[in-house]
């Protein structure tokens, strides 16, 4: 007859409790907002403050955190799709590769004869040598640059294609090495994005890469996708050179390996400097803004890595009283004299720089240049009002929607619809609990999946009671009817649900952005919907059952 | 007293009028890809490409000055209309303007879109409130930096905003901005508002991004009914899964016919309404198909037209509940959603009428003119599992 064991029992009263735990902070959920940032900020940076204390104090600790993600069309915020020009990083390549070719063949210069670089196709390094016939030697001097490629797949692969033909050498990263060099340009990409992101201190960015090529950058809070860009954008590339004299125009003739940069702040100032750097940024450590000792104008400080430091170092020590210019992205910051050796490693950049500029500078020294280019494909600017109108809308919209369906359910069922109703109420209530959890992001699509899942939901509950409603007609005592009815619309139910599954699926697997969020939650919402319907009723059901035993139920 | 939407026994001949009802829908498919391919779709920038901005004024506004102030601009293809909803406050005037997709551009620049707000800020006359923020500012400053340029500003009480005068050329609020900036250098990069009109979104989608969404939005759609195919071939029979998917392709063309015809946006989540309204009018059709499956077994000696009926007739109840519950819960988002997601959630309601229409009208018709195999009891000859009768998954129930 009708009979739930205990554990059974125990097992759904568990789940329930579990899911409405997680689903509970988001009714509180701009307290729990500030408590959660403000354990971050104390996590972060290691200093508890009385203010950030009575934030954290806001929500026990004992409780779950976790919150929905609002999505951006829900919170506001820039939404930025960005495509990394990862070849690139085979011209860069290529061109650094040039010096070494050079000496490999010059080792051999008795069969090849004089060489000379040619140009050729981006990513490509074509050399022509004089004597065709010591090809053969040519391209083993090269192979031997080569090196098995590091990855899982490369397997006995090489890193460089070498081909010759005729007297031409023609030297390319090899699809291997090339597949292992976007996937670092990638990440490094994604990396520096990220460290920029944070570093202008929004809450949760979403950076991900999607493909083989793109990264999806999601900013709430974030006024345009303008700043976004600016943010992330810029590649900051600082260089150390030594200043040989000035110029009057970009155009003026320097020698070989010398370089002209104008003035960043004086339109008619214009540099000549060695075109090899002393320092890079790329041995920078740290860069922080601070204000100049004796003046107090704003500066950008920097501290280098011991390689950079004895660079830096020895050419100041060498040339007390020479100039030497600060070179940020092909422009001259400042080109001060150096007045005495730097050895600690770290010095100061003065410009004309404000509190604003003078930070930004900062951030874009520490996380470093981009590896290669963006070009941005799409972006989207969505303010604050706007989502919060939305969000108001679907709050409205998901009660009225909710009230309907359980005047509707009570109306048709009576008692085995207020049933129905409660399990609706915890199937809500299972949906944020599991959104929550998994961490997934509430998009505005996501509230009209609910909204039509609170419409969808009863659905399986409509096909037991209407079956019980025919095997009541037969005549079989109510407990038997009930049975029958769950075990015998069973089958529709998981059919009926496992197809809307599969849509939910491959939604979720071939959508972006908002259908994603609407897939995610319709997927949740179909199986917390059959959880609860088949289990949960039956458990109320049951429970009444037991207590009451009616000789004859109406349905 | 319960409440019924139909009595508790029902007999209804669903195929009494079965030419009409199939042939209308035919009809309709028919109707539906001819407004398609001659009126076509309004697609949405995810489709085209290109950028759409959102404005929110707090006066009345003249389309037709919005349209003479962006012609100045020369952007190719605009796009701009009303939006009306009832959420709205009474001081609330929404317009959105659709851009084409720029030649050469991915994503329109920043500046494009300056000069877009620019313009639209300035259509709007009257005197046009600025904004500044940021430290060290001072209203002597501004009004000497705005003097500068001949033009008449009056600061308002707090000293932040300025009042200019109505009716300014286009480019004389990036001029004022610039040179409130170069008077205040501290203030680079600062942001001003524009008092009578604001730009609660902005979204542009560069062309290679739209021809990638149009060709997964398509995969999408044929993945699902790819996967709905098999789904019911293995839980069921081949005829079943083809009386389904037809219903399907059905509701699909249907609403697709809709959104031409009255030119509702087609973007990206009206292609996830698509694919539920395909989940949802499955789901209608198997619960359908499930007690087809159970009476067939029961009856075995009845004719095939009238175990249909019956099955139809008893599970009649809990289609027309469950649309019903269904829709209530999508009328109240079409009424209190908002205007953002209207289109979205109109195409599932439609969806969900059609879907259940179909999976009456429809799916079985399909079904009883291919015709099925109906001894159920035996195991399927010759074919072995890969055969036409591949029931043997029917049994597996979790």
């Amino acid at each position: 007859m009708l009979q739930i064991p205990l554990w059974n029992r125990l097992m759904i009263l568990f789940l329930i409790v579990l899911g409405l735990s997680f689903a509970m902070p988001n009714f509180f959920y701009e307290r729990v907002e500030r408590h959660n940032d403000a354990v971050a900020t104390m996590e972060r940076d290691g200093i508890e403050t009385d203010e950030l204390l009575a934030e954290e104090a806001l929500w026990p600790s004992y409780l779950p955190a976790t919150l929905v993600n609002l999505g951006l069309d829900l919170r506001g915020g820039a939404h930025l799709l960005a495509e990394v020009r990862v070849e690139d990083v085979y011209v860069a390549r290529m061109d650094a590769l040039w010096p070494e070719v050079r000496d490999a063949l010059r080792d051999v210069r008795a069969e090849v004869g004089t060489i000379r670089r040619i140009d050729a196709a981006p990513g490509n390094l074509q050399v022509r040598i004089s004597q065709p016939e010591g090809m053969a030697q040519a391209v083993a001097a090269v192979r031997a640059l080569s090196q098995p490629v590091v990855s899982l797949t490369g397997l006995a692969e090489q890193t460089l294609d070498v081909v010759g033909n005729g007297d031409v050498l023609t030297i390319a990263l090899s699809e291997a090495e090339q597949a292992a060099t976007n996937d670092r340009t990638m990440q490094q990409s994604i990396e520096i994005v990220r460290r920029r992101v944070d570093e202008a201190g929004t809450r949760e960015p979403t950076i991900q890469r999607q493909g083989a090529d793109r990264i999806l950058i999601q900013v709430p809070g974030i006024g345009s996708a303008q700043e976004l860009k600016d943010l992330i954008g810029t590649t900051a590339r600082l260089t150390f050179h030594p200043v040989v004299g000035r110029a009057g125009s970009m155009d003026e003739d320097v020698d070989a390996r010398q370089i002209v940069l104008p003035d960043l702040n004086d339109p008619n100032t214009f540099y000549i400097l060695e075109e090899t750097p002393v320092v890079t940024g790329d041995d920078l450590v740290d860069s922080q803004p601070s204000f100049d000792g004796n003046s107090g104008i704003p500066v950008v400080t920097f501290r280098f890595n011991p390689t950079g430091a004895r660079a830096f170092g020895e050419y100041t020590a060498a040339n007390v009283g020479a100039p030497f210019a600060i070179v940020l992205d092909e422009e001259v910051i400042s080109a001060p004299v150096i007045r005495q050796a730097i050895t600690g490693g770290s010095g100061q950049i003065s410009g004309e720089f404000t509190v604003e500029s003078s930070t930004e500078l900062a951030i874009l020294l520490r996380a470093g240049a981009l590896p290669a280019e963006m070009t941005f494909l799409e972006e989207r600017t969505i303010g604050p009002e706007l989502g919060a109108d939305s969000i108001e809308a679907g709050q409205i919209a998901a009660m009225v929607a909710f009230a309907a369906v359980l005047i509707f359910m009570v109306a048709s069922y009576g008692l085995f619809g207020v049933f129905a109703s409660i399990a609706l109420v915890l199937n809500v209530g299972l949906i944020f609990g599991v959104l929550s959890l998994i961490g997934a992001t509430l998009t505005l699509p996501g509230i009209a999946g609910i909204v039509l899942t609170i419409g969808m939901a009863v659905d399986a509950n409509v096909l037991v009671f209407e079956r019980i409603r025919e095997e009541l007609k037969t005549a079989k005592g109510p407990a038997r009817a009930i049975e029958l009815g769950y075990e015998r619309a069973l089958s529709a139910i998981i059919d009926a649900n496992i197809t809307t599954f599969i849509i939910a699926t491959i939604l979720f697997v071939l959508g972006s952005g908002p259908v994603r969020g609407f897939s995610v939650t319709l997927g949740i919402g179909i199986v917390t919907s059959v959880f609860t319907a088949i289990y949960v009723t039956r458990l109320l059901l049951i429970i009444w059952f037991e207590r009451r035993r009616p000789k004859t139920i109406e349905v | 007293m319960r409440l019924r939407l139909v009595p508790q026994e029902t007999n209804f001949d669903f195929f009494k009028y079965a030419r009409a009802t199939f042939g209308a829908s035919i009809v309709a498919v028919i109707a539906s890809l001819a407004i398609w391919l001659s009126v076509g779709l309004n697609f949405g920038i995810d489709f085209l490409g290109g950028t759409t901005i959102r404005t929110d004024a707090t006066v009345e506004v003249d389309v037709a000055e919005y349209r003479a102030a962006l012609d100045e601009l020369d952007l190719g293809d605009v796009v701009i209309s009303r939006v009306f909803d009832p959420n709205f406050d009474e001081d609330q005037f929404v317009v959105t303007v659709r851009i084409q997709a720029q030649e050469g551009v991915e994503a329109v620049t920043s500046d494009t879109i300056r000069d877009i707000e620019e313009a639209l800020g300035s259509a709007m006359g009257g005197p046009l409130t600025m904004r500044f923020r940021g430290a060290g500012l001072t209203t002597a400053g501004v009004m000497e930096a705005i003097a500068s340029l001949s033009l008449d500003a009056t600061p308002s009480e707090n000293g932040v905003g300025f009042s200019l005068p109505e009716g300014l050329p286009l480019g004389t609020i990036a001029s004022v901005d610039e040179a409130v900036g170069s008077a205040f250098p501290a203030l680079e990069g600062s942001t001003f508002t524009y008092e009578r009109i604001a730009f609660p979104s902005v979204e542009s989608v560069g062309p290679k991004v739209s021809g990638e969404l149009i060709q997964t939005a398509i995969i999408a759609v044929l993945a699902s009914l790819g996967a709905i195919l098999i789904y019911i071939w293995l839980r069921f029979e081949w005829q079943f899964s083809v009386g389904a998917v037809a219903a399907l392709i059905h509701d699909v063309i249907l609403t697709i016919g809709v959104f031409s015809l009255f030119q509702i946006r087609f973007d990206l989540a009206t292609i996830a309404a698509l694919l539920t309204i395909v989940g949802y009018s499955i789901n209608d059709t198997v619960v359908i198909f499930d007690r087809l499956r159970e009476n067939l077994i029961k009856y075995k000696q009845r004719a095939l037209r009238d175990v249909m009926n019956l099955s139809a007739n008893e599970t009649l109840s809990r289609t027309l509940m469950t649309s019903g519950t269904t829709l209530i819960a999508l009328i109240a988002l079409i009424v209190l959603g908002g205007d953002v997601i209207r289109g979205f959630v109109f195409a599932i309601a439609w969806g969900v009428i059609v879907g259940t229409y179909s999976s009456i009208y429809v799916a079985k018709n399909v079904v009883l003119m291919i015709g099925v195999k109906r001894d159920w009891s035996k195991p399927s000859d010759g074919g072995g599992a890969g055969g036409p009768g591949g029931t043997q998954f029917a049994n597996v129930d979790a």
